[in-house]
């Protein structure tokens, strides 16, 4: 396998005097669409109803913060879950091998969609007919709806991200290794020396873009009814009767997360060293 | 677990789900592939519009791709049903004719293929630019008209590069399409939930469904690797 540089990041541009920077926005089409747009929005505001909105503003305040919370809990659970999913298929026995393969190529074979409703109704089905479980105390969290989807998104995005570990760990440089053993480090130290730091290392540029991914899986979690911000934005749909106005909004909120979201990872990426 | 399963519900006739469970399939096999390319054309469009469009079509293809990856596909599937229904309805209704019901293969394509789109357009636009630039320029000091330029040279070199990549999205075309289960299609996914919920057996029909939709991934796999294999051949082993 080439060596190819995932690690470096994209050295910023220098920064341009505020002018330079405003030119491309003052070019006289992207004024006119500009001025389109300002307008539409304007439209949107004046034209359609939006009585609702004061008094939903709580709710859809909770849908965020439960999308956020599955966001970000399913991310750094999947994220320790792709570590070993991802060694294991470099580098680990052959059975743990095909047992990491094979998990990897089910869950990103079969629908997220699928594996929610298998993983919510079997399983929750399945609970149900244990007394012990029942009475054990984890019924109270197993009878509620956000960890069956916790677990779905937690998978899904092991599976995906441990590919791409797969592909960290396979790409670390012979040589860096060979120069580790060379200094009488014991194989485990190697790897929690060099081999795993170079790996992560390398996999993280990608990591932005997975993390994209996951915030845009995290509505379909309202299919089992955790209400998150689709739910809320489902359920005012269905208690007005408008059928543009919540999903315009809903589509402003998740263009604003994912913008803010890919600036931040941007941000962060910058602050990791590239070690060249 | 597995003893407790009752296969006989797998059954192709009545009382078995099977055969509804096949027809469900075929339903998503069709609705990816017409969403597939659909989307191949809004990509291809979206490319030649951000690469050789004026100004303004680049903007717009530009806005058309960040929404498309900003967005849940949950959510704009949501807005394309309605808005593509309500639009069509509207224009029936000014051309003096009533309301009619799109069929509901052709929405769920139509929304598929706006969702692909957007990414299919990043694909090509990478692809494109791929080729070297010579090759086109040859071709246009040989007097080619452009679009006989991007049917002889820019469509066949470009191939290669964006092969891997559209390889990527018919995958995704495969399994978006359970999206549509939320809003109402009875595609693969839907079908399944039901049957489950009417035999309560939640692990088999699931299960079940998974294998079709991994066969489904499996096979089609194969059979891209076979086509890049093809389509890379006189080229450099590694790009």
């Amino acid at each position: 396998m080439p060596d190819i540089d995932i690690a470096t990041p994209i050295r910023p541009a220098p920064a341009l005097p505020l002018r330079a920077r405003l030119a491309p926005l003052l070019m006289p089409h992207r004024l006119v669409m500009a001025g389109l747009a300002l307008t539409a929005l304007a439209a949107i505001v004046t034209q359609m109803d939006w009585s609702w909105l004061p008094g939903y503003l709580p709710k859809i305040g909770h849908g965020l913060l439960v999308t956020l919370a599955l966001l970000v809990s399913s991310v750094a659970a999947g994220f320790a879950l792709a570590l070993p999913l991802g060694a294991v298929q470099v580098t680990g026995p052959a059975p743990l091998r095909w047992l990491a393969n094979g998990f990897c190529t089910v869950i990103r074979g079969t629908p997220l969609l699928l594996q929610l409703w298998l993983i919510y109704y079997g399983l929750g089905a399945l609970f149900a007919q244990f007394p012990e479980i029942r009475a054990s105390w984890l019924w109270p969290y197993l009878r509620q709806a956000w960890p069956y989807g916790f677990l779905t998104l937690t998978l899904s995005f092991a599976a995906y991200q441990g590919e791409v570990m797969r592909g960290a760990f396979a790409g670390v440089p012979r040589g860096e290794l060979e120069a580790a053993r060379a200094f009488g480090m014991p194989r485990l130290m190697v790897f929690r020396r060099v081999w795993f730091p170079r790996a992560v290392h390398r996999a993280l540029p990608t990591l932005a873009g997975e993390i994209i991914l996951q915030l845009k899986a995290t509505p379909l979690v309202a299919t089992i009814t955790v209400t998150d911000l689709y739910a809320v934005i489902t359920r005012v749909r269905q208690a007005t009767y408008l059928t543009y106005e919540p999903l315009l909004l809903l589509i402003a909120i998740y263009l604003c997360l994912s913008g803010t979201l890919t600036l931040a990872l941007r941000w962060l990426e910058g602050r990791v060293p590239s070690g060249r | 677990m597995i003893d407790a399963m009752d296969f006989s519900l797998l059954a192709l006739s009545s009382p078995g789900w099977g055969g509804a469970l096949l027809a469900g399939f075929l339903r998503s096999v069709e609705l990816a592939a017409g969403g597939y390319l659909l989307g191949l054309v809004i990509g291809l469009l979206g490319a030649t519009a951000k690469l050789y469009g004026g100004r303004v079509l680049r903007d717009i293809a530009e806005i058309y791709t960040l929404l498309i990856r900003a967005v849940p596909e949950l959510v704009l599937m949501l807005l394309f049903y309605y808005v593509g229904t309500d639009l069509l309805n509207k224009l029936m209704g000014a051309m003096g004719r009533e309301g009619i019901d799109i069929d509901g293969l052709s929405a769920g394509i139509l929304v598929i293929g706006l969702v692909q789109g957007g990414y299919a357009t990043e694909v090509i636009r990478g692809a494109i630019r791929a080729v070297p630039p010579g090759q086109i320029e040859a071709a246009q000091a040989f007097g080619m008209s452009p679009l006989k330029v991007l049917r002889r040279v820019t469509l066949p070199a470009m191939t290669p590069h964006a092969l891997p990549g559209m390889a990527n999205l018919w995958m995704i075309a495969t399994k978006d399409t359970a999206l549509l289960a939320v809003i109402g299609f009875s595609e693969l996914t839907l079908v399944t939930k039901q049957a489950a919920a009417a035999t309560r057996e939640y692990f088999l029909f699931f299960i079940a469904a998974g294998l079709l939709y991994l066969a489904l991934t499996l096979i089609s796999n194969l059979g891209l690797r076979w086509l890049e294999r093809r389509a890379r051949r006189g080229l450099p082993a590694a790009a």
